[in-house]
């Protein structure tokens, strides 16, 4: 099971990342669990500067911008 | 099943095929761009407008306006899209770490055109800066900079009102960019910070290096293009539509009078009147070019599209949850003091 923390102060792109993340999980059969950090401080203390940012199980994977499909399925194949 | 979506189609991803689109479209684009004038004025002979009227003339201004801010626009945009991959603002955070204030401002002001920033993301950001122990004065440097200073402002000025304007303008950015930030550093601010910001200490992150490929970086930009063309397209229409009503209704003696050099006090009122007013640079520059062709001063109207950018009020609201209220007040009047003198200088110096 993976954890998956999206920070991001609720912009577009932030659901859009989630959606990606949704869609991807859902069709390579992974479980995980996907939680929103909208709080600056608690993104600040990922020491993430540009969102949205994608951590996964703790650890940063990706930071600005939309992430690309094909990191989205790496991260979550590995 | 996932071989559909997620296995990247051949020509998307070669080099070669990029390089040849890209030539095809550029040749595409300057001959089109070469016939907008005449096009506009056909299409806007075929509305059912009276000829010659102030009408006409607004709708046709309209139409060549709005053809010609989009494609500059998009143009712009993607070449500096593709510019961007090689900063960003973990790297930016890295070169500043450490340096000193004066020179850090320098550097700050001058990272803070090339490093992605939008400001949504000026919170973390500004955190980020703060808690690596980068002084706040050099943070303010980029902070100031990077919204103020952008392809977009910098490539729509060069293309509507010529290089000599766009290199003013980035001058002039700079340098309140660095004096402001100067002068907040020097004034040791640090106590009005937010107290959960001043506590913070945080290790960089270290992010996997992301070895980019020249596609990659040319994906960058397209993906640019339709960020921020998609964003801000109603900007530039809502512009070119006030930029066309002063070109074909205003009377030129009236805003001569208003906003010419012999009114001194038309600085500070553009700049106050500025502040409230949010926009962003693709949608202030048409209106800038509606007033400079009705006689208005370019020190005046420089002032007044500085104000409207550096200082906006949206951005004032996301950052009071870092900065004290009093912190925000010095900072508005610090780049307001800034962006006053540069009129005064530009008006005086052009008179």
């Amino acid at each position: 099971m993976k954890n998956i923390k999206i920070l991001g102060p609720g912009c577009k792109r932030c659901q859009a990342t989630e959606d990606m993340i949704r869609a991807e999980a859902g069709k390579l059969g992974v479980d995980m669990t996907i939680e929103k950090v909208t709080d600056y401080a608690a993104m600040a203390q990922f020491g993430v500067m540009s969102t949205p940012a994608v951590v996964i199980d703790g650890k940063v994977v990706h930071a600005g911008g939309l992430p690309k499909q094909e990191d989205i399925g790496k991260w979550l194949g590995a | 099943m996932a071989t559909r979506s997620t296995a990247p189609s051949p020509w998307r991803r070669s080099a070669s095929a990029w390089s040849m689109g890209l030539i095809v479209t550029l040749i595409a684009w300057f001959a089109i761009y070469r016939q907008l004038q005449p096009f506009s004025n056909w299409a806007a002979a075929h509305l059912p407008i009276q000829p010659g009227t102030s009408l006409a003339e607004a709708v046709s201004f309209f139409l060549y306006d709005t053809a010609k801010v989009l494609m500059l626009l998009t143009l712009v945009v993607f070449a500096m899209g593709v510019v961007r991959t090689w900063f960003s603002p973990e790297r930016t955070r890295a070169i500043l770490t450490g340096r000193r204030e004066g020179f850090g401002n320098v550097v700050a002001a001058g990272l803070g055109i090339f490093t992605p920033f939008c400001s949504c993301s000026a919170v973390p950001l500004f955190v980020g800066f703060v808690s690596a122990g980068i002084p706040l004065g050099v943070t303010f440097s980029f902070l100031i900079a990077a919204p103020m200073i952008n392809e977009v402002a910098l490539g729509l000025l060069f293309a509507l009102l010529g290089w000599k304007v766009a290199l003013t303008y980035l001058a002039f950015g700079l340098s309140i960019a660095i004096v402001a930030g100067w002068v907040i550093g020097r004034l040791h601010l640090e106590g009005w910070l937010e107290s959960w910001v001043r506590d913070l200490r945080t290790a960089p992150v270290d992010l996997e290096a992301q070895r980019l490929s020249l596609v990659d970086r040319f994906e960058a930009g397209w993906d640019a293009v339709r960020d921020i063309v998609g964003r801000v397209w109603i900007w530039i229409i809502a512009g070119i539509a006030a930029g066309a009503f002063i070109h074909g209704y205003v009377p030129a003696e009236l805003l001569s009078r208003i906003m010419g050099q012999g009114a001194w006090w038309s600085v500070p009122a553009a700049v106050l009147l500025g502040i409230p007013m949010y926009s962003n640079a693709a949608g202030i520059i048409p209106v800038v070019e509606a007033l400079l062709g009705k006689g208005a001063a370019l020190g005046t109207v420089l002032a007044f599209m500085m104000s409207v950018i550096a200082l906006s009020l949206p951005e004032m609201i996301i950052l009071r949850k870092v900065l004290s209220i009093r912190l925000i007040l010095v900072f508005i009047g610090v780049v307001a003091t800034g962006i006053l003198a540069v009129g005064f200088l530009f008006n005086a110096l052009f008179a």
